[in-house]
């Protein structure tokens, strides 16, 4: 039992280092990682663009993907690695995650080798930027309870419906959509998956603001937009199963919540804050609080360390791999709100004035989005319950009739 | 990245268990538990003549020779089967600490008897309600000789001899008694869980030397105390797997209002929960074997994440088997008060989590401090 590299693994994060150290800077110690939330100017998709064109050159961009649509065919480990290492340098916002994570990954799977020369490439360099437009109003866990239509006319499709929470779609060249063709099939039966151009006649984007007050999602909207039948992905009506890939890719694209305040942020500020002239550090029940802070955090990061060993072995990773986001999600929540507990009643700054730039302000405002972006806690859970476990899955209404006849409430 | 057990040890798991499972149903912990027979002493026999009580000591005393790894293997298989022995006061403390703390001559007096079963040792620290901190510790060794009370001790009963901590004047150390002397009075106390025995031990004058031939110091007592964490981490880590394997199982095949119990959001839900503390405990356990194996300066920090990532899961798992045992649960026949006991004793012999909790701090600090 070690933590070390294989002489493989050590070469390849040498190499990598050698790279990095030569094209970016480093973080200086307690410096964050520059942070995706919310700041979508135009400058910043053309750094962010600009990085990653400068990856792709040098063969470091979806290092996993073949060759031949630009990747260099590297191990899971090594990716492992390699974001490790990256994650050591100032380096702009990933915005390409959604498609290079997810969409990349699904239309490997699922598309055309003529799709696959057109998309991936640009897709890797991040000349073309991508979302994702699965939610809809009436359709978010319930991912298969979507109402977005697309009726077939000669070589294209028609679309017409409304999609929500789209991350990104304000600057993207693409989105991958989820679209209801057959509401007389059952729910799952009648769903086909398309690429769509996002500035085709027709969409309307409109920016949603969270309740942290940034604006990374949208609303948006389809009346008779057109796409051209070469733009589906797999089979008409065999949309969900293209779908789960996606999904399946998300959660691992997601994991813990890269970014935003950690355990050692919460630890300085317990040393530094004074409570009646003390540091807080020095309350019993602080200590104890931040006991559990730890062993939690720890506890994920040892649960990573055992799914890299798996990689690092060339096996799948056990559903160990599957409890990323569920704990990281709301351990940063009630971390915040005990960062904030700590601060007084200097909690309530949104402002420069607030302790530590209103790094733990932001995260609890934050914070709460990531427990329902790419499947709530509760959905998560029934994954755990019934994938892992094995537990029966849900009583379910909705099966074994047309989608038209299904229950819904009135719509939001 | 290598942060698993390697096959060797893993195969070491699989013979542990299966001997196990013929050796130790848990028929055999309710037997001691219902007649108070203090520990299992056919058990005992064949678990040491399976060598597994020195695992950990090296040849040169009569033991194995193999590492922490291998022994933490056996602790959380040993949990599994709540077995009824007093392995962890005579290997994870007494054995531990001999071979942390104790001089050449010592090693060699002790360590053989111990890997072989024929000695009992245990720790003796407590000294009633509360926790004994280096100031509040009342037993003392005079001119050679121990006077004081210590309670709770493990396995006190049926131990040959027993470290105690005591004050010699500002000095702090471990005080080596062989409880079969006459100024060692030994009491039996009923134990929370009966199938583990506790004792009260009172010294009058007991004649006694030092650990390591001089009074070892308060620290050296934490790194015992930390060693002895990461293994009982292992022994509450594998009763957590088990209670809830055996609940899980119950779940599926019980039926209320038409359906598996196991079907309910609410009971689902809370399986997806105790999956996701076991595995978050694993990892922490885990990384206290690596670093006792490896001798590492984070073995402290490590320690104390094992200790309280175990003892809170333990508990939680033996709750929740209950509770979702229904009425069953809550009887006297069903198996799952064998485990709530098992944990809150696992809990309290080497001090309760907020204690843990505490010194992980200091420790973070220090090292904060240190860098
Ligand atoms: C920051 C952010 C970014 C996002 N980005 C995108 C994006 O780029 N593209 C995209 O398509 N979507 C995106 N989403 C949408 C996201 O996937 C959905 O919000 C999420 O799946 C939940 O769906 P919903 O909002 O409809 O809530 P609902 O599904 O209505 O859920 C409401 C509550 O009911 C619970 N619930 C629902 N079903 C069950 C069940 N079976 N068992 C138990 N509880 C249940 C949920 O857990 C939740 O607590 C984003 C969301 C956020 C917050």
């Amino acid at each position: 039992m070690d933590f070390n590299d294989t002489p493989e693994e050590a070469a390849f994060r040498a190499e990598a280092r050698a790279w990095l150290e030569a094209n970016a800077e480093p973080l200086a110690p307690g410096e964050q990682p520059a942070s995706l939330e919310g700041r979508f100017d135009p400058e910043m998709v053309r750094k962010a663009q600009e990085w990653q064109r400068k990856k792709a050159d040098a063969g470091w961009a979806c290092i996993t993907w073949p060759k031949e649509y630009g990747g260099r065919g590297a191990t899971p480990i090594q990716a492992v690695i390699w974001s490790q290492e990256e994650a050591r340098f100032k380096t702009p916002p990933n915005i390409f995650a959604i498609g290079q994570g997810m969409l990349g990954p699904t239309i490997m799977v699922h598309g055309t080798e003529e799709q696959k020369r057109r998309y991936l490439p640009p897709m890797l360099r991040g000349d073309e930027i991508w979302c994702q437009l699965f939610s809809e109003p009436a359709a978010g866990s319930d991912l298969a309870g979507l109402r977005t239509t697309a009726v077939r006319d000669g070589d294209d499709w028609i679309i017409n419906g409304q999609k929500i929470w789209t991350t990104g779609a304000h600057y993207s060249k693409w989105g991958m959509i989820v679209t209801r063709t057959d509401p007389n099939a059952e729910k799952h039966r009648g769903i086909t998956y398309f690429i769509v151009d996002m500035q085709s006649p027709g969409i309307e984007i409109r920016p949603i603001k969270q309740m942290n007050g940034m604006s990374s999602f949208n609303e948006v909207f389809f009346t008779d937009v057109r796409v051209p039948d070469r733009n589906r992905i797999g089979d008409v009506n065999d949309g969900w199963r293209c779908a789960l890939t996606t999904l399946m890719n998300e959660r691992h694209a997601i994991g813990g919540g890269a970014g935003g305040p950690e355990f050692r942020d919460l630890f300085r500020l317990a040393r530094t804050v004074l409570w009646n002239g003390k540091p807080a550090i020095q309350d019993a029940g602080v200590r104890q609080r931040l006991a559990d802070f730890y062993v939690r955090a720890k506890g994920l990061q040892y649960t990573s360390y055992r799914v890299q060993t798996a990689l690092s072995r060339g096996q799948t990773p056990g559903p160990e791999s599957s409890i990323g986001k569920l704990v990281g999600a709301p351990l940063r929540q009630n971390m915040a709100a005990f960062a904030l507990d700590l601060e007084g009643a200097a909690a309530a700054l949104l402002d420069r004035k607030a302790p530590e730039g209103a790094l733990w302000q932001l995260a609890y405002l934050g914070s709460p989005g990531l427990r329902l972006a790419g499947g709530t806690d509760e959905i998560l859970r029934n994954i755990i319950a019934e994938r892992v476990l094995g537990l029966p899955p849900e009583i379910r209404v909705d099966k074994g009739i047309p989608f038209k006849d299904v229950p819904t409430g009135p719509r939001p | 990245m290598n942060f698993d057990f390697s096959d060797d040890q893993k195969l070491l798991r699989e013979n542990v268990r299966s001997f196990l499972a013929k050796e130790a149903p848990l028929t055999l912990c309710r037997q001691v538990l219902e007649t108070d027979g203090k520990y299992s002493t056919t058990l005992w026999q064949a678990v040491a003549a399976q060598g597994w009580l020195g695992t950990a000591i090296p040849e040169k005393y009569g033991g194995a020779g193999f590492g922490r790894l291998e022994l933490a293997v056996i602790a959380e298989e040993l949990g599994r089967v709540l077995a009824p022995i007093p392995f962890g006061s005579s290997v994870y403390l007494a054995s531990e600490a001999l071979l942390v703390a104790g001089t050449e001559e010592q090693k060699q007096r002790y360590l053989p008897r111990l890997s072989t079963g024929e000695a009992i040792g245990t720790l003796a620290h407590f000294e009633g309600a509360g926790d004994p901190g280096n100031r509040s510790l009342k037993s003392t060794v005079r001119n050679g000789k121990l006077s004081g009370e210590k309670t709770p001790v493990p396995d006190g009963e049926i131990a040959d001899f027993a470290l105690v901590t005591a004050k010699s004047g500002r000095d702090f150390g471990l005080a080596i008694v062989d409880l079969h002397t006459r100024e060692v009075q030994r009491e039996h106390l009923d134990s929370l869980d009966p199938s583990r025995s506790v004792a009260a031990l009172r010294f009058e004058r007991a004649p006694v030397e030092w650990l390591g031939g001089r009074p070892c110091g308060w620290d050296t007592l934490q790194h015992i105390f930390d060693r002895a964490a990461v293994l009982y981490a292992f022994e509450q880590l594998g009763g957590a797997q088990r209670a809830f394997e055996i609940t899980r199982e119950y779940t599926l095949n019980r039926y209320a209002f038409g359906r598996p119990i196991a079907s309910f959001q609410a009971l689902k839900h809370r399986l997806a929960d105790w999956y996701v503390e076991l595995e978050l405990t694993r990892s922490n356990c885990y990384y206290g074997a690596w670093a006792l194996s490896h001798e590492a300066p984070e073995l402290a920090v490590a320690a104390c994440g094992a200790r309280v990532s175990a003892t809170n899961t333990f508990e939680l798992a033996s709750k929740e088997m209950i509770q979702m045992h229904g009425g069953m649960g809550f009887t006297w026949e069903h198996d799952a008060h064998l485990f709530y006991r098992r944990a809150r004793y696992l809990a309290a012999v080497l001090g309760p989590a907020p204690v843990w909790r505490e010194r992980l701090v200091t420790c973070l600090e220090r090292r904060e401090e240190a860098s």
